[in-house]
């Protein structure tokens, strides 16, 4: 094989990671350079420094630092059996591009996942490598996010963790069967003892030392995982109680759902389709109601007949339609909770709902203001001088919300 | 604005610049305790030695003009804002608090709206240059320097300067738009002049690799030009050196998709037929032991690692099994393992184990001599946001579960069984009784297994009331204290 510039090993590698959607650098602690005169840090905001076509965000260096591997999973570019090119970075390489593309106000800062090659622990190790000579060598202060292979050992991770924002660990699919069916050689067990195994690890450091009663720096941004959705037959209703069960069990910070996406040498047991992004953002949407807006998994699809979000209009609305009964809401009464339910009413909508009724009562109009789409709202809402009647429980009111919706967004 | 000598307001101001809050601060402080009303001023800026000299009221003896606390910081940001119109907007805002204190809590009123947006405005470019500036490298060793061209909408440079600072210390770098610079030398900050586009360097080499990078981590499956757009404008791409990309990965976005698509799957990579022989020797079908065949508790603890005799399995994390010496004289039955137990793999080491493990040790027995476990092994729980919530297991699950029970009785031969709780009882005895009425009780199975009937420690962690608390501890020591002398006879 001949021997590859740092550009083509950097494209094979790059495109052979785009199917990580997570590329996010919020949330982890403030850190600058300014004592120690290095370069980066982090401010609690995410940045995204540039999109893709695909409307994604660009945030990261997001690389792998081979694509070769031992496992052979269907869905996967870089599975064993596929024929796509094959490149492998040095250390030094992906240290320098890092700083690089840094120094220049392209990045937040570096994912680095990788195909495992000869053993789990090689490959980590290689991988805590790059951070640890980031941090120690290159004085860097930028987001670093680490795949973790779940196999490696607990010594590794915990180095990782010691150089890291955020740790991650793919549950790949919804189910435990999904996983054995299109990743053979992954073991869903062994993934949940990983994740297990790092929220014991954030807690215990969490904890101040008893010696220096500082506490030890580990993973600050979290962990993190994600899941594929459409390469199996796991209903969304399966997909978020799958969710709702890691966010409670590790604590994860984000579960991230990537809509099945047709690779290049595609395997023949998966599906050859465009990737359904409408459901992927459904599902996300879905996701929020569980994190932020006080909703319990199991309420979210009760009562629908599949068990599958409605493609058309958003959870919120589609639950509110289906639950009349508990609508209309006053605005200038209920609390936070019963705000939050109402479609359209978003979280910094209801903080200024709050906010305002304490000096004056608030119209519809007032509403309106504040809001995005009145439409939406008109009919679960009671408001000085506005009372929906008989709207709520018409029996066309989702076609005819929808339809408003769809000409503002002519307008 | 008008030119100012049209213009017939009573008062005119001079700011010294664009972004001169202190210059408009001073000002307004003046005018609004003169009580001069917004229409009768002027607000003007002009820079260097030409500035006329502003003709203003000095502030009236032991006057203060009170505004709530975050009015300061919501101005300062306003102001940023390239409306010339917004030193005479804030100054309203100023002149309406007076008798409306609360008006910047009030989210519909027009003037609190546009102040919002305005501070939105500001704060979406501020958070664009961060992202958006692009440093092209000169000069090397000593020499080196990064130096960036960028075009922000409002006045924002000053504001965003510190922000660089934090992140390029380690870096000589300056940041040059169309109304200021922002220098770096590595140790001071200084703000100057407007510069041009051709000050800046017009190429740099790792902007190739950027490039490479930006067309390889795009996805064209998933083509979402519009979303992209939103979040990155038109207007910042003559800037940006990837963007001139953009067109083509679009329009071949269509045709990549579908070849992808229509690519048939090829036969295995010719490597892929080594690497599974080299680390996946064919793994013969396995047939998931029941433990049936099970000689010492640590092979029965590895068959019931598979367990799917209940669905319980499917949420938790793994199978929590008894622990202690395979001869113990007797093994105590909890109900199920908590969000502790699920994490670390080990019966009773969470809030509960430990107020168990407590009173054991008050109770003079040794906690490494008993054998603990529990009647479910799999942890049964209702997750609540970042919390699992216990819930009870239910006869069905017990009743599975009771395999594994059964067995760990098998090999460990206790003389004497501790049910603790209902959970417990219910799986050692085969049927539901009432525990707090039969508390202390020896119960003695057909198998002559004797049974002694307590609570789980669990309960008094529940208890609220302090003095409570401590005669159900001292209730459940009594327990133990029992099961001591039980042992020993």
């Amino acid at each position: 094989m001949s021997v590859l510039t740092i550009r083509e090993k950097l494209a094979i590698l790059s495109d052979a990671a785009k199917y990580d959607a997570s590329c996010a650098s919020s949330g982890s602690a403030k850190k600058d350079s300014l004592k120690s005169g290095g370069v980066g840090s982090t401010e609690g905001m995410g940045i995204c420094h540039s999109y893709a076509p695909d409307g994604r965000c660009i945030s990261l260096l997001k690389i792998l630092l081979t694509n070769f591997c031992i496992y052979d999973c269907s869905y996967c570019i870089n599975r064993s059996s596929s024929n796509v090119r094959r490149a492998r970075f040095g250390i030094d390489e992906v240290v320098k591009l890092t700083m690089d593309f840094y120094r220049r106000n392209y990045i937040e800062g570096l994912f680095l996942s990788s195909g495992v090659i000869r053993s789990p622990d090689e490959t980590m190790g290689e991988m805590v490598e790059v951070a640890r000579r980031l941090r120690l060598e290159e004085k860097f202060s930028g987001y670093i996010h680490l795949k973790t292979i779940p196999e490696s050992s607990a010594d590794l991770v915990e180095q990782a963790g010691l150089y890291a924002d955020r740790l991650s660990i793919n549950i790949e699919l919804p189910t435990d069967e999904g996983v054995k069916k299109l990743a053979p050689e992954k073991r869903p067990e062994t993934i949940r003892l990983s994740m297990a195994n790092l929220r014991r690890k954030m807690e215990e450091k969490a904890e101040p030392t008893l010696r220096t009663k500082k506490r030890e720096r580990f993973a600050p941004g979290g962990q993190s995982t994600q899941m594929i959705v459409g390469a199996d037959k796991t209903s969304d209703d399966g997909i978020l109680h799958t969710s709702a069960r890691l966010y409670g069990s590790y604590h994860l910070r984000r579960v991230y759902y990537s809509a099945f996406s047709p690779i290049p040498d595609a395997s023949s047991s998966l599906p050859l389709q465009k990737p359904p992004l409408m459901r992927e953002h459904r599902l996300y949407q879905a996701d929020w109601l569980m994190r932020f807006y006080g909703f319990s998994q199991p309420e979210i699809l009760a009562g629908s007949s599949d068990g599958m979000l409605d493609l058309a209009i958003d959870p919120k609305l589609a639950w509110a339609l289906r639950n009349r009964g508990q609508f209309p809401v006053d605005i200038n009464r209920a609390d936070r909770e019963t705000l939050l339910r109402v479609p359209g009413l978003g979280t910094k909508v209801v903080t200024k709902i709050l906010q305002t009724r304490r000096h004056r009562r608030m119209r519809l109009e007032d509403v309106g203001r504040i809001c995005h789409s009145i439409a939406k709202l008109r009919p679960f809402i009671i408001a000085e001088g506005w009372s929906p009647g008989a709207l709520t429980d018409k029996a066309g009111l989702r076609g005819q919300i929808e339809r408003s919706c769809e000409q503002l967004a002519l307008f | 604005m008008l030119p100012a000598e049209l213009d017939l307001a009573r008062y005119t101001v001079w700011l010294e610049s664009q972004t001169d809050f202190a210059g408009w601060r001073d000002a307004a402080r003046r005018l609004a305790l003169n009580e001069v009303r917004p229409e009768d001023i002027g607000w003007h800026v002009a820079a260097g030695s030409d500035r006329p000299q502003s003709d203003l009221p000095d502030v009236p003896e032991g006057a203060q003009l009170v505004v709530p606390r975050d009015f300061i910081d919501h101005t300062e940001t306003a102001f940023c804002h390239c409306d010339p119109g917004r030193f005479a907007f804030l100054y309203r805002l100023l002149w309406r608090l007076r008798a409306e204190p609360k008006l910047l809590a009030i989210a519909s009123d027009p003037d609190t709206r546009r102040l919002e947006a305005m501070e939105k405005a500001v704060r979406r470019d501020s958070h664009k240059m961060h992202a958006f500036v692009r440093f092209r490298k000169i000069g090397d060793g000593e020499e080196e320097r990064y130096v960036a061209w960028f075009e922000p909408d409002h006045f924002i440079v000053e504001r965003n300067a510190d922000f660089f600072v934090r992140r390029f210390t380690g870096m000589r770098w300056t940041i040059l738009t169309p109304y200021a610079s922002a220098d770096w030398d590595g140790e001071r900050l200084a703000i100057g002049p407007g510069a041009a586009k051709t000050d800046a360097p017009d190429q740099d080499d790792t902007e190739a690799l950027w490039r490479t990078y930006f067309a390889n981590i795009f996805n064209p499956a998933r083509l979402k030009v519009k979303a992209m757009q939103k979040e990155m404008p038109k207007k910042y791409w003559r800037n940006l050196p990837e963007a001139s990309l953009i067109p083509d990965l679009i329009a071949g976005a269509d045709k990549a998709a579908k070849d992808m698509i229509a690519r048939m799957p090829t036969t295995p990579a010719p490597h892929h037929a080594k690497v599974q022989a080299k680390h996946w020797p064919k793994h013969q079908p396995a047939e998931t032991p029941d433990g049936d065949a099970a000689h010492t508790i640590s092979e029965l603890r590895e068959a019931a690692k598979g367990c799917r005799r209940c669905p319980l399995w499917r949420d938790a994390t793994q199978t929590v099994f008894g622990e202690g010496p395979d001869n113990a004289k007797v093994i105590f039955v909890g109900e199920q393992p908590g969000d502790q137990e699920d994490l670390a793999g080990k019966p009773f080491v969470g809030p509960a184990g430990k107020v168990f493990d407590a009173i054991l040790d008050d109770a003079g027995v040794d906690r490494l001599e008993v054998y603990v476990t529990n009647a479910v092994k799999h942890f049964k729980f209702e997750p609540r946001g970042k919390r699992r919530i216990h819930s009870k297991p239910n006869a069905g699950e017990v009743q599975a579960c009771r395999w594994w029970i059964d067995r760990e009785f098998e090999l460990v031969k206790p003389e004497l069984a501790v049910a603790l709780g209902a959970t417990a009882a219910l799986s050692l005895l085969g049927k539901a009784i009432p525990v707090t009425k039969m508390r202390g009780q020896v119960i003695e199975r057909e198998d002559g297994l004797r049974v002694f009937i307590t609570i789980h420690p669990s309960f008094i962690l529940r208890i609220r009331d302090h003095a409570d608390k401590e005669a159900e501890r001292e209730r459940f020591l009594q327990d133990m204290k029992q099961v001591r002398k039980l042992m020993s006879t």
